[in-house]
């Protein structure tokens, strides 16, 4: 679970809602209780819900499980637990044993099971306990999903989706904390997605789960308890965001932000704080997609901007951000009237203590800052 | 040794009451059925009694000791395996002609595997096996020509040139998978979607004895018997895991024990008879809801790993030849359908005859195959199923990013 010092300002804007959810033994609930509809906020007048990432993961799931009989999930702690992070939770009460599976706490074997199945003709959604263990199960989703169709090809398609938390969480130390963006999104054949906000996460989610090829989507554990609006739209069970479009969730003509997942939130707060310090328009890009990568709408903004800034929580070397700064030099270099920069997580195994925590991933001020030296304000 | 009695009392050991008293192996003679009072019609049944030494069993009752077979049957086998072992003796040359690249691993004297098995299963049964796959993809329904053309990597190659030696895949054959242990689970997936969508059909997962020691092999063990999944796995021994022998590998060299609470079955797989009763009662076994079993096929590879070794380092010349000379799957059957009368021997000469033919014949088109052309569109297609592409993939430099 997130806990609430954790939550920057921002946040804290967005009305989180920490639900500290009971754990409850399994079978509780009547099998018409769909926990989806409850866990829901209050609608406001224009038909946009407060809903958390958690819940918007969780209708995602129940929606696709319902549409497709082909679609399955599997993990560990998916079915009787609820879900280790409750994303899961009330599944198995809907759709029973043979759609919602409990697997032993054997990620190469469990992975290995979902590439096979989808290769059989089957959908099935792997949910792996954290991105941490999926190292264990690597092998599969690069050598047995990403590469078999090109391999086979075209012959042999592999529809499968791997999800679960990714990125460091509160107080885990560094075997639970590392962010696998930049691993996955180097892989031809792979899609890689990473929500950051509740329409984000149903329509990344469902969009991976009806893709034809395997899709990593790498959620955010501290994201799970936060609340998002969504829109009337995103509320429908059609609802789906194509997979390599980025979203300008706050548009500037200063400084161009390119981010993804929690730091996203984490960028907006920064541009309200340049706002309102320094007066200056910072354009927020939301990736949303890791591979493939938007790099249109990041270059379109660059044209405005002249200015480039990358900021994500995984390591420097080799990373996303390294990656998108290296495509600004190749597609908008004439565009850049300022050495483009980046945040990130710091190059260390992310500590145990609060405090060096903190110094060891992108807070508000850090971004502030590097913004501000970027911009000479 | 006193480790290996260790390992064997580590293993349950629960006697079946038919069980011999003393302990043996399988034979590997390739010609120790027997059958006799023959049909003169080629499709009527009659019945081969198979050598009180073609299997061993663990946890299990044994198959029945006799196979209804027909002559048709035996021909066809016959023509199969002399085709697979043309077919790779072609493969042999066109490598040594520097003709095919990369690794290429040979599955000659291994045969009786991947004929037995086809021959106990129906095409809605799946198949999936590691690296060494040129045998099962002819039988799965590739041609000659198309495995041929793919080691040439050519276009018309079973997987467009794109897969090579190790990842041939067809109609329920999944492969041919490069990373040794990694089918394991991917068949037991297969098991899975069998179970899910309530087919009556099994997957025959097939791994070496090298593999035999990867954990994810005994993960799916696991989840297979937890979930009773109709997986037959199934390890190919062919007593060297590229060179280092079983026994130098595995702490239990008793394959078919090592699922542990799997019941397992060794069978002679240099008897193609042997081989196809033990996999059409293990079929019969999983598709009945009793859950998966752990085969061995006791195998011999006359080659090396592949085609970089000789073979001859780890093992000696005496033994390949003793194999070759005395235990041949393809020789035992000849001998046998002669015995028996089923063929004369001008017709089995014929069969072969026409057996090589038909495989030079397809060899020869293969390799008149054009050379595909180098081009982006080629290099770059089916990367992601065609329709939901990334609107364009990066080349070597800026200039050479594909748009689909």
């Amino acid at each position: 679970m997130a806990s609430p010092r954790l939550f920057r300002p921002a946040s804290r804007l967005l009305s989180s809602r920490l639900a500290s959810t009971p754990l409850r033994p399994a079978f509780a609930q009547s099998a018409c209780a769909q926990s989806v509809l409850r866990a829901r906020g209050y609608a406001s007048e224009s038909g946009v819900k407060e809903v958390t990432v958690r819940d918007a993961l969780n209708e995602a799931l129940a929606e696709e499980l319902e549409a497709n009989q082909k679609t399955f999930i599997l993990g560990e702690e998916v079915a009787q637990y609820n879900g280790a992070y409750k994303v899961t939770r009330g599944l198995l009460d809907r759709f029973g044993p043979k759609r919602v599976i409990d697997t032993p706490i054997t990620e190469a074997g469990f992975c290995g099971i979902a590439v096979g199945a989808a290769l059989a003709g089957l959908h099935p959604i792997c949910e792996f306990m954290t991105f941490n263990f999926a190292m264990q199960a690597i092998d599969h989703i690069i050598n047995s999903a990403a590469k078999t169709h090109y391999m086979s090809g075209g012959i042999q398609p592999c529809n499968v989706t791997f999800r679960g938390p990714n990125g460091f969480a509160a107080g885990v130390a560094a075997q639970h904390s590392q962010d696998y963006s930049a691993w996955y999104g180097s892989i031809p054949g792979l899609k890689v997605v990473s929500p950051w906000s509740s329409e984000d996460a149903k329509g990344l989610l469902k969009a991976a789960i009806r893709d034809p090829n395997p899709v990593v989507v790498l959620e955010n554990e501290l994201l799970y308890g936060q609340a998002f609006p969504m829109s009337e739209a995103a509320q429908k069970s059609d609802f789906v965001l194509p997979i390599g479009k980025a979203k300008i969730e706050r548009p500037g003509k200063d400084l161009t932000i390119v981010t993804l997942s929690r730091c996203v939130g984490q960028s907006l707060t920064a541009a309200a704080e340049l706002k309102q310090k320094y007066g200056v328009d910072a354009e927020v890009i939301n990736l949303r997609s890791i591979k493939p990568l938007d790099v249109e709408t990041i270059i379109a903004s660059l044209k405005k901007t002249g200015r480039l800034m990358v900021v994500e929580s995984g390591y420097p070397m080799f990373g996303v951000s390294s990656e998108i700064m290296a495509l600004a030099m190749e597609y908008g270099f004439d565009y850049l009237t300022a050495p483009a920069v980046r945040v990130t997580g710091a190059e260390v195994p992310t500590p145990y203590a609060h405090g060096l925590e903190n110094m060891s991933f992108p807070q508000e001020d850090t971004i502030v800052g590097q913004a501000a030296k970027l911009l000479r304000v | 040794m006193l480790f290996r009695t260790a390992a064997r009392q580590a293993a349950p050991l629960r006697r079946q009451a038919f069980a011999p008293i003393t302990r043996r192996s399988v034979t590997t003679d390739a010609a120790s059925a027997h059958a006799e009072n023959i049909p003169e019609e080629d499709d009527k049944p009659f019945t081969v009694r198979l050598s009180d030494e073609s299997f061993e069993t663990y946890e299990l009752d044994p198959p029945p000791y006799t196979l209804e077979t027909t002559k048709k049957e035996l021909k066809q086998m016959y023509h199969d395996m002399v085709s697979v072992r043309r077919m790779e003796m072609a493969a042999d040359r066109l490598y040594k002609e520097k003709k095919i690249r990369g690794f290429c691993h040979l599955s000659t004297g291994q045969e009786a595997v991947a004929v037995g098995i086809e021959h106990a299963i129906n095409r809605k049964d799946k198949v999936i096996t590691s690296y060494r796959c040129h045998g099962f993809a002819l039988m799965r329904g590739g041609t000659v020509k198309s495995i041929i053309g793919e080691l040439l990597g050519r276009r018309e190659g079973i997987a467009y040139g794109k897969g090579g030696s190790m990842h041939m895949f067809a109609e329920n054959f999944y492969g041919g998978n490069g990373i040794v242990g990694a089918q394991v689970p991917v068949g037991a997936g297969l098991a899975f979607a069998q179970q899910y969508n309530e087919e009556p059909n099994t997957s025959i997962v097939l791994y070496g004895d090298g593999a035999s020691n990867q954990g994810q092999v005994f993960e799916a063990f696991n989840m297979a018997k937890l979930w009773n999944l109709p997986a037959l796995f199934g390890c190919e021994n062919n007593k060297y895991g590229m060179g280092t022998s079983a026994a130098r590998s595995s702490a239990l060299t008793e394959y078919y024990k090592r699922g542990q609470y799997i019941p397992g079955l060794k069978v002679n797989a240099m008897d193609v008879l042997a081989t196809k009763a033990a996999v059409q009662y293990g079929k019969e076994y999983a598709i009945s809801g009793k859950g998966p079993l752990v085969f061995e096929y006791v195998t011999y590879r006359y080659g090396g790993h592949s085609m970089s070794d000789p073979g001859t380092t780890y093992r000696s010349r005496e033994e390949i030849q003793r194999m070759r000379s005395t235990n041949d799957p393809i020789a035992g059957l000849k001998k046998k359908m002669i015995e028996w009368g089923v063929t004369s021997e001008e017709e089995i000469k014929a069969i072969d005859k026409a057996a090589r033919a038909y495989v030079d014949a397809e060899v020869a088109e293969a390799e008149a195959m054009a050379v595909p052309e180098n081009n982006s569109r080629i290099l770059f297609e089916d990367i992601y199923v065609r329709g939901s592409e990334p609107k364009w993939m990066r080349g070597r430099t800026v200039d050479e990013t594909f748009y689909y």
